[in-house]
């Protein structure tokens, strides 16, 4: 059995989690050889795996793994950006899809030229370069012999759609993320169709948590035996002996990730004040970057709370191992999180967690307090008592440890495995 | 008597380098050597070393009869002591005249005054220290406060000190119907006279001159003298307070901020009755009119001249209440780093870069702030001060087991 898999990024060009759920799952399924042809939107060429080699400190993209570099070769890749229009600069780009915005038949011949460029980003044209990606998933369709067509989040649902189309195989499609999770409650109307579009299109549907299939059944009308749901796993499963060394003499507690409505920040600086005021060998570190920051900031300040609540900034590579090690305590207080893998890096690193009950990890982690994001009160008393009594917090990290043991990729792979052949066979 | 009356003030601040989370507690150094040094040989050779010239050839060639006043900080001393020693010289050369005043501030350009009067006596007293250090026991008699800021009670505090006179700005607000051309005294200590600058004449200079679309650019002596003259006859002293940086570092050279400087003596002399005076001769010769009051402190800074460019923003409270509640334990400590540290980080210009004022006077914030918004300042800066205090704690840990 073949399958041609959609996706939008890869790493290590990536900004978001979903390639990395993608590298996860196609280096499970070298794992058990499943024959696979994956397609992005664009390839920057060091994607092989040899040429990465060298970097290898980085463990999200571990390439050393012999098992993994020999069946890379089954791989096939595509890169359906490799016939391109010349260069445009930001601005042109700009000026460029402004103007075919604007000019409807100009769009289309635009979309059916037989270039275009693909920044496999998520800028402004990305709706432009979905169904783009569409008609060349279905060129792919044709050329290419495989079984059944997996695509991940919407932005390849289209890609999906037309490979069916083309082909008449089984289309399964694989929820991330909904645009309820990105955006609360003021969707995105032409995301949300395209979303519903895939679903319904797709003969089995894949969640990466039961809170997302919730949404799925609840916000997009699908039947309920429709999905399966499938948690992630982690690429490195490993302990993380830190040779990090703690410079000042409180106890440190993180926030790390995009500092968006998503992310429920101002429910950790909450809980930081009530901590702060009872506690006064506590650093609260709010580690990342985004629309909000500025307001968490004024709040912080509003709190009187700046000579003990501190911002880094958007932190990377090896900041953020940085910041992990140096962590005594983990929160992730999101507001919607369809997974969020960011609590089990923790857990590798031996940081007990604390985790909204609105995530879907909290499903897979039961070594971790779960309190509701929006519960500040809850989530202060968990902070105090993971700082305070060693018993519990011991227990997390050792019992997480063993947990985090079962996460890996393969096991992801065959669950999947499994729902190909019986979609296959249906 | 018509007198003009020049002060110039003369500060750089101690530039925090960028301090980020992961050095708390573990990196002590906070001082941006690299960019204090360049920021410091960079305005030296633009302004300080050229105007200290100019200025030293019109005294000269007046026979004392052109003076001038200067407020130099004891941030910029320590600066100029390290990274520029000729500007020092220069200065030195120019108060060896007998023809310029210096004025005494706070030692770090402190907002001190409006939190605690005993740090205010102590800032106060170094400079004084520093000043008579370098100026050969040379002693101030008039004060400037930090940013022109001035109220009753802080010109109360002044007068106690000892001090003749002081410094502030020509508000609208507090002056109404008045002209800021006289000499005014404190509304409770009448012996300290009040000087208010004249912030028209001050900024058609300071702000204005090389300022194309200013519909009387360009500003030139003749121009300058026909305002002077314009000054109803009974008005006694035309207070021009300006940042010294003015002369080719705000105003470029090539704007010719520095031939109108030049000429200007020559032409107050010929085409105007005024003469110059320093700030103490204005105190000495002209009668006081009036009390001025002041209730709520004024400073010289924006439309509105309050305080609103350094305090008053959840971002700036917050940094400069937890920097003066360190006030008892800092003094208790016997490390001289910590002092000097703590009174670093009192200068203005860090809470200035806090300010969040950005669609009036956000574009002169700006010019001034290293920083990319007010939001990396207040982060930056907190970052250092979380860092001080852990520092203090240890001291004090040291000093008892020690």
């Amino acid at each position: 059995m073949k399958v041609l898999m959609f996706g939008w990024e890869f790493p290590p060009h990536i900004s978001g989690g979903l390639g990395t759920a993608c590298y996860g799952l196609v280096k499970g399924m070298a794992h058990h050889k499943q024959d696979l042809i994956f397609v992005v939107p664009k390839l920057w060429g060091d994607e092989d795996p040899l040429a990465e080699f060298v970097n290898a400190s980085d463990v999200e993209i571990d390439y050393r793994e012999r098992r993994f570099r020999d069946i890379w070769k089954n791989l096939t890749y595509l890169e359906v950006s490799s016939f391109l229009i010349p260069y445009l600069s930001p601005e042109e780009y700009h000026n460029h899809t402004e103007r075919l915005l604007k000019d409807q038949d100009e769009l289309e011949s635009s979309v059916l030229a037989n270039k275009f460029t693909f920044s496999g980003k998520y800028g402004k044209d990305l709706i432009l370069e979905v169904s783009r990606y569409a008609l060349v998933a279905a060129q792919i369709a044709k050329n290419k012999e495989f079984d059944l067509i997996h695509a991940h989040d919407w932005l390849s649902f289209p890609a999906g759609i037309a490979a069916k189309q083309m082909s008449g195989k089984p289309l399964i499609a694989h929820v991330h993320a909904t645009e309820f999770d990105r955006s609360g409650q003021t969707v995105n109307q032409r995301v949300y169709d395209i979303e519903r579009a895939g679903m319904e299109a797709a003969d089995k549907i894949i969640a990466v948590s039961q809170l997302t299939k919730n949404t799925i059944v609840a916000k997009y009308g699908i039947p309920e035996e429709k999905v399966t749901v499938v948690h992630n796993a982690v690429l490195d499963t490993s302990i993380i002996k830190s040779k990090e060394e703690k410079k000042v003499p409180e106890k440190i507690v993180t926030f790390l990730g995009r500092i968006t409505f998503q992310k429920g920040p101002e429910y950790f600086v909450e809980a930081a004040h009530k901590v702060i005021k009872k506690d006064e060998n506590v650093r609260f570190v709010m580690a990342g970057s985004g629309d909000l920051l500025n307001r968490m900031i004024l709040r912080v300040a509003e709190l009187r709370i700046g000579t003990k609540f501190h911002f880094t900034g958007f932190l990377k590579g090896d900041d953020v191992d940085k910041m992990f090690a140096l962590s005594d305590v983990y929160v992730m207080p999101s507001v919607s999180e369809p997974f969020g893998i960011s609590p089990l890096e923790a857990v590798r690193h031996n940081t007990p967690v604390i985790i909204s009950k609105q995530s879907g990890v909290a499903e897979v982690l039961q070594n971790a307090v779960k309190v509701d994001f929006w519960d500040i009160d809850a989530m202060a008393d968990a902070i105090f008592a993971l700082l305070h009594y060693n018993g519990i917090s011991k227990m997390f990290k050792e019992m997480g440890r063993e947990e985090l043991k079962k996460l890996k990729w393969e096991h992801v792979a065959k669950k999947v495995i499994d729902i190909y052949k019986q979609t296959v066979n249906q | 008597m018509r007198t003009i009356c020049f002060y110039f003030q003369v500060h750089q601040p101690y530039r925090l380098k960028p301090y980020r989370f992961f050095e708390i507690g573990d990196d002590h150094d906070y001082w941006d050597d690299y960019s204090n040094r360049n920021i410091m040989k960079k305005v030296a050779k633009k302004c300080y070393l050229p105007m200290n010239q100019l200025l030293l050839e019109l005294i000269r060639k007046y026979q004392g009869k052109f003076k001038v006043c200067f407020s130099i900080s004891g941030t910029i001393l320590d600066q100029m002591e390290a990274y520029a020693p000729e500007v020092l010289h220069s200065f030195q050369e120019l108060v060896a005249t007998g023809h310029v005043e210096l004025l005494n501030e706070t030692y770090s350009h402190s907002l001190c005054a409006l939190k605690s009067e005993s740090e205010f006596k102590d800032m106060v007293h170094l400079h004084q220290e520093k000043i008579k250090q370098y100026f050969n026991g040379y002693t101030p008699k008039v004060f400037r406060n930090t940013e022109l800021i001035y109220s009753d009670s802080i010109g109360e505090m002044v007068a106690k000190m000892g001090f003749d006179g002081i410094l502030s700005e020509g508000a609208k607000h507090i002056l109404g119907w008045k002209s800021p051309n006289f000499v005014y005294v404190n509304a409770n200590e009448p012996k300290l006279k009040v000087l208010l600058k004249n912030f028209r004449l001050s900024d058609d200079i300071a702000f204005r001159f090389g300022e194309t679309k200013w519909s009387d650019y360009p500003l030139t002596t003749d121009k300058f003298m026909g305002w002077l003259n314009q000054v109803p006859g009974e008005d006694e002293v035309i207070n021009l307070f300006m940042d010294y940086e003015t002369f080719g570092e705000h105003q470029w050279k090539e704007t010719g901020i520095f031939e109108f400087m030049r000429h200007l003596p020559e032409a107050v002399f010929n085409q105007t009755n005024f003469s110059f005076s320093t700030p103490s001769e204005v105190i000495a010769n002209a009668s006081p009119v009036g009390k001025i009051h002041v209730p709520i402190p004024i400073s010289w800074a924006d439309e509105e001249r309050d305080l609103t460019a350094w305090l008053g923003n959840d971002l700036q409270d917050e940094a400069f209440d937890r920097l003066f509640e360190l006030e008892g334990r800092v003094k208790k400590s016997k490390d001289p780093a910590i002092h000097r540290d703590w009174r670093y980080l009192q200068t203005s210009d860090h809470f200035y870069y806090m300010c969040t004022k950005f669609f009036s006077d956000g574009d002169i914030h700006a010019y001034f702030s290293p920083y990319e918004s007010p939001y990396e300042a207040f982060i930056n800066y907190m970052n250092v001060l979380s860092d001080f205090i852990l520092r203090l704690k240890q001291d004090e840990k040291d000093a008892v087991s020690g």
